[in-house]
């Protein structure tokens, strides 16, 4: 009998020895190279995969860690198609490097610290948030010889790394082992703390980072919406409350973004018979990597586009349905993108048990002043109020917000609090 | 119409070139006719001679990044089954392959009884012909045979002339590279009235140390030391060896065969060895690697070159490119080339000008988008696909600088990107012009510097 696989497991098995010697081998080591100009945090990638051809794969881990304290989570999540590899020299003749793949191989080998807390300056920073933002800016303070306290809400370290990537790009594990690299380094982690006054903290601490990320999805204010489950919930329930995940037999997925996208993939996965997503306007402008796109249709995921919900279905408190009108697109909006406008008398139902949402996230209310939502920064990541920084999905205003450039955010923010508490 | 690809090496005929060399490929009759039913010319048996013992972990390796054995060492002596049974199995195949080139390599004690003994003993076997091997470098050295011999060369000519004064068949000499010129014992083969040359044999070499357990590769018991040296590195010591027994006017002027080897891999190293002067051409890392089978691409890839050129028989263009052959102070001093970057298919992985930059001459710009002379580096708030491939600058050649070392030709990645294209050239000179016609020039950094001006040659 076949091994049983668990149908949410990692998808990319993690490369051979000799895989990674034959990739590592393939890279031409370019100079200047625009691999690590596309990273975000700008790990140094072909000194990295060169250390992996020589065999010095600690030396390979420490350059990537150097650049990105969440180098293992990076290597999974990344969208490397946009980024390094989408800009590898050897694109025009052959195929990019596997970047990503050679990154996970790196820190997968990694079974020891390899840095320590610098020396003690006595300053203490309060860290909102254990996300990769978070995480960063706490791991670089601490190197830096600062004192961090991170303050998670939840039970777990890591944010969407733990809670809301699904296990087929990066399983639990991953995140929660980086994070405990990081606290090892020297932040004292506090877990089940809800942090409401961010000013507060400037009391007891000498300055504060937020990366609280963004909130649970927003409403679509149709009736019956109680019965609409939030998305991120559901990816949530995959990843560390597994028992407790319901998967109907015919599911709507209603967006078309990323993690739209990932829930569509748990549903199908977990032995939905038929998954649909809707979306309001059509292909051309939804937000999801064009690789994901790909992927969820090859899992055998349908599509409605130009689909609006505009109310749910039930019979005797059983979900039967989406109700949903036919969308024309009109003129673009703000964003660029061009809206979608109700046609008339085009009602139609979609049959349903189950109906996820995963249309975006709820912004932030706070203390520091928000833009649309989203926490505002000047050039050195401080916010509104002197002495409190912010970084990660929270401050992403414009563009893909991405574990990556979260990291990058938290590792300059950190350099910015080291200079304003040193009074440069 | 398909290009002959038969010789007559000194006699001995063969329907192709290609000719396993004496080594473990050639161990026995059942290996040597698997051979021969793959298609191989001839074969030069594994060297017979007097009883030995081999040790276990024999070979050593040079791997190159992802190449496995680009350079093979081995401490294996000579054929260490007994004489009687080599003897047998080799007039055994010489009746079921007429038609194939079988040499039998020998070696025995340095005595004229010895070897006229060994000699009639091959030749009652029907073999076409007896290589001496004169290089062994290890093992059989230090009992005064195989490179002991080949090093000195009063010793090479002595022993051939005791050889050929029995002997019947071609006396092919072989010749071990570990010396300082190879001319030297080459010439005393032909003056001991060899037939031939065979060209390389091994060189002295340690394949590398163990970084767990500080042992010499391979190793023996613990201990190492070291062995002969083959494979594809060393194919250009083989070729510049071969291009200067070829070459010599003694050689040449006797039309002494020349078997080449020395890492022939392919039917393209082949061509060139024969292409600087060899009449036969062979094989054995590279079998040791993959197996007999190789035949087929080396004959086939052979033919296919010569119809495409034109070139009906291995005659027509063996030794073509010896008239290509220069001493340096020959050279046209006056012929110049400059680098030049193809931005069609350029990649832009700059490593044409971090080798210029770093190691070169400095002649390499990098060009921005903009077509601004830029810096390497970016801006570390940009990031993504798309900035990283606009905002990547192009690296350029200041042709005016540019000395035409072709460091960053062979440094390129992409075929044809980077060609090295002629310069109108000054009236041409040579160093030895220069030595006879103005001595002063290559004595006096003075006179060099007045030269220099004269014809506007600028250095930087």
């Amino acid at each position: 009998m076949p091994e049983w696989r668990d149908p949410l497991a990692e998808i990319f098995p993690p490369l051979s020895d000799h895989e990674a010697a034959v990739e590592a081998h393939r890279c031409l080591y370019c100079f200047d190279a625009p691999c690590t100009h596309a990273c975000p945090t700008h790990i140094d990638v072909p000194k990295f995969i060169k250390k992996i051809a020589t065999g010095n794969l600690l030396g390979s881990a420490r350059t990537i860690l150097e650049s990105n304290l969440v180098g293992a989570t990076c290597a999974r999540v990344c969208p490397v198609q946009e980024l390094c590899e989408g800009a590898c020299v050897l694109n025009a003749d052959e195929k990019p490097i596997a970047i990503g793949r050679l990154q996970r191989y790196a820190m997968d080998s990694l079974q020891t610290d390899l840095f320590s807390p610098g020396e003690p300056t006595g300053m203490k920073i309060a860290v909102v948030g254990s996300g990769p933002a978070s995480l960063s800016c706490a791991g670089e303070l601490a190197r830096m010889g600062h004192a961090p306290t991170i303050f998670e809400r939840r039970a777990l370290p890591g944010g969407l790394s733990t809670y809301g990537i699904i296990t087929l790009r990066e399983p639990k594990e991953v995140a929660i082992n980086e994070a405990q690299m990081i606290a090892r380094l020297g932040v004292q982690m506090v877990y089940g703390v809800e942090v409401e006054d961010f000013t507060e903290l400037l009391e007891s601490f000498d300055a504060v980072f937020l990366g609280v990320g963004l909130g649970s999805t927003p409403e679509l204010q149709i009736p019956g919406e109680e019965s609409i489950e939030d998305g991120l919930a559901f990816i949530e329930r995959s990843k560390v409350e597994r028992e407790q995940l319901h998967v109907g037999r015919k599911v709507v997925v209603i967006g078309a973004g990323n993690t739209a996208i990932d829930c569509a993939t748990i549903a199908k996965r977990l032995g939905a018979a038929s998954v649909k997503m809707v979306y309001r306007r059509s292909e051309q402008e939804m937000t999801a990597y064009a690789h994901e796109y790909e992927f969820i249709k090859k899992e055998g995921v349908e599509f409605e586009f130009l689909t609006q919900p505009v109310g749910v279905i039930s019979d005797q408190g059983q979900l039967k349905g989406l109700l949903c009108s036919k969308m024309q697109l009109g003129e673009p909006d703000s964003s660029g993108r061009r809206t979608a406008i109700k046609a008339p008398g085009s009602s139609f139902i979609i049959e349903a048990d189950q109906i996820i949402k995963a249309i975006g996230q709820k912004k932030l209310h706070s203390d520091v002043r928000t833009v649309n939502g989203f926490i505002e920064v000047n050039e050195e990541f401080e916010t509104s109020i002197v002495g409190i920084f912010a970084g990660g999905d929270c401050i992403r205003s414009r563009g893909t917000a991405s574990t990556v450039m979260a990291a990058q955010d938290g590792k300059l923010a950190a350099k910015a609090i080291d200079r304003r508490l040193r009074g440069q | 119409m398909k290009p002959d690809l038969r010789i007559d090496f000194a006699g001995i005929r063969s329907p192709n070139p290609f000719w396993l060399a004496s080594a473990p490929p050639t161990n026995s009759g059942r290996q040597i006719h698997r051979a021969f039913e793959e298609g191989w010319g001839g074969a030069v048996w594994k060297t017979i001679g007097p009883p030995v013992l081999n040790v276990s972990n024999r070979y050593g390796a040079w791997h190159y990044g992802d190449q496995r054995m680009v350079g093979l060492n081995n401490v294996e002596l000579i054929s260490d089954r007994p004489l009687d049974v080599n003897l047998r199995e080799i007039a055994e195949v010489k009746r079921a392959w007429p038609d194939r080139a079988l040499i039998v390599s020998a070696m025995v004690e340095s005595t004229p009884d010895a070897w006229r003994e060994i000699v009639h003993q091959i030749e009652d076997t029907g073999a076409d012909g007896i290589e001496l091997n004169y290089g062994c470098p290890h093992g059989m050295s230090e009992r005064g045979m195989g490179s002991a011999v080949g090093q000195v060369p009063e010793y090479c000519e002595q022993i051939t002339g005791w050889v050929k004064s029995v002997a019947h068949v071609p006396v092919i000499v072989k010749l071990t590279p570990n010396i300082t010129n190879i001319v030297g014992p080459a010439r005393a083969a032909l003056a001991g009235g060899a037939d031939a040359i065979s060209l390389i044999n091994t060189i002295n070499s340690i394949t590398g140390v163990d970084l767990d357990t500080f042992e010499i590769s391979p190793s023996i018991g613990g201990m190492g030391g070291h062995g002969g040296y083959a494979g594809p590195a060393v194919k250009p010591i083989a070729l510049n060896m071969l291009a200067a027994v070829a070459s010599d006017e003694l050689i040449r002027g006797a039309h002494l065969p020349v078997s080449g080897m020395g890492g022939v891999s392919t039917w393209r190293d082949a061509a060139e060895f024969i292409l600087l002067g060899a009449n036969s051409v062979q094989v054995c890392t590279t079998v040791m690697h993959y197996g007999y089978r190789i035949i087929e691409d080396l004959v086939d890839g052979l033919s296919n070159w010569m119809a495409c050129k034109g070139i009906p028989s291995i005659e027509e263009f063996r030794g073509r490119s010896l008239g290509r052959l220069s001493a340096f102070q020959d050279l046209d001093l006056s012929f110049s080339a400059v680098a030049r970057i193809d931005t069609a298919t350029c990649i832009k992985c700059n490593l044409c000008y971090i080798a210029c930059n770093d190691t070169a001459h400095q002649c390499i710009d990098l060009v921005g988008p903009s077509g601004d002379l830029v810096k390497p580096g970016f801006d570390v708030r940009s990031s993504g696909r798309i900035d990283a491939i606009d905002k990547r600058a192009q690296p350029v050649v200041r042709e005016g600088d540019c000395v035409g070392c072709r460091l960053c030709f062979n440094v390129c990645p992409v075929r044809n990107c980077i060609k090295m294209v002629e310069t109108p050239s000054r009236e041409a000179t040579t160093w030895s012009d220069l030595a006879t016609q103005r001595p002063e020039v290559t004595q006096n950094w003075e006179a060099m510097k007045r030269y220099r001006d004269e014809r506007g040659i600028r250095i930087h």
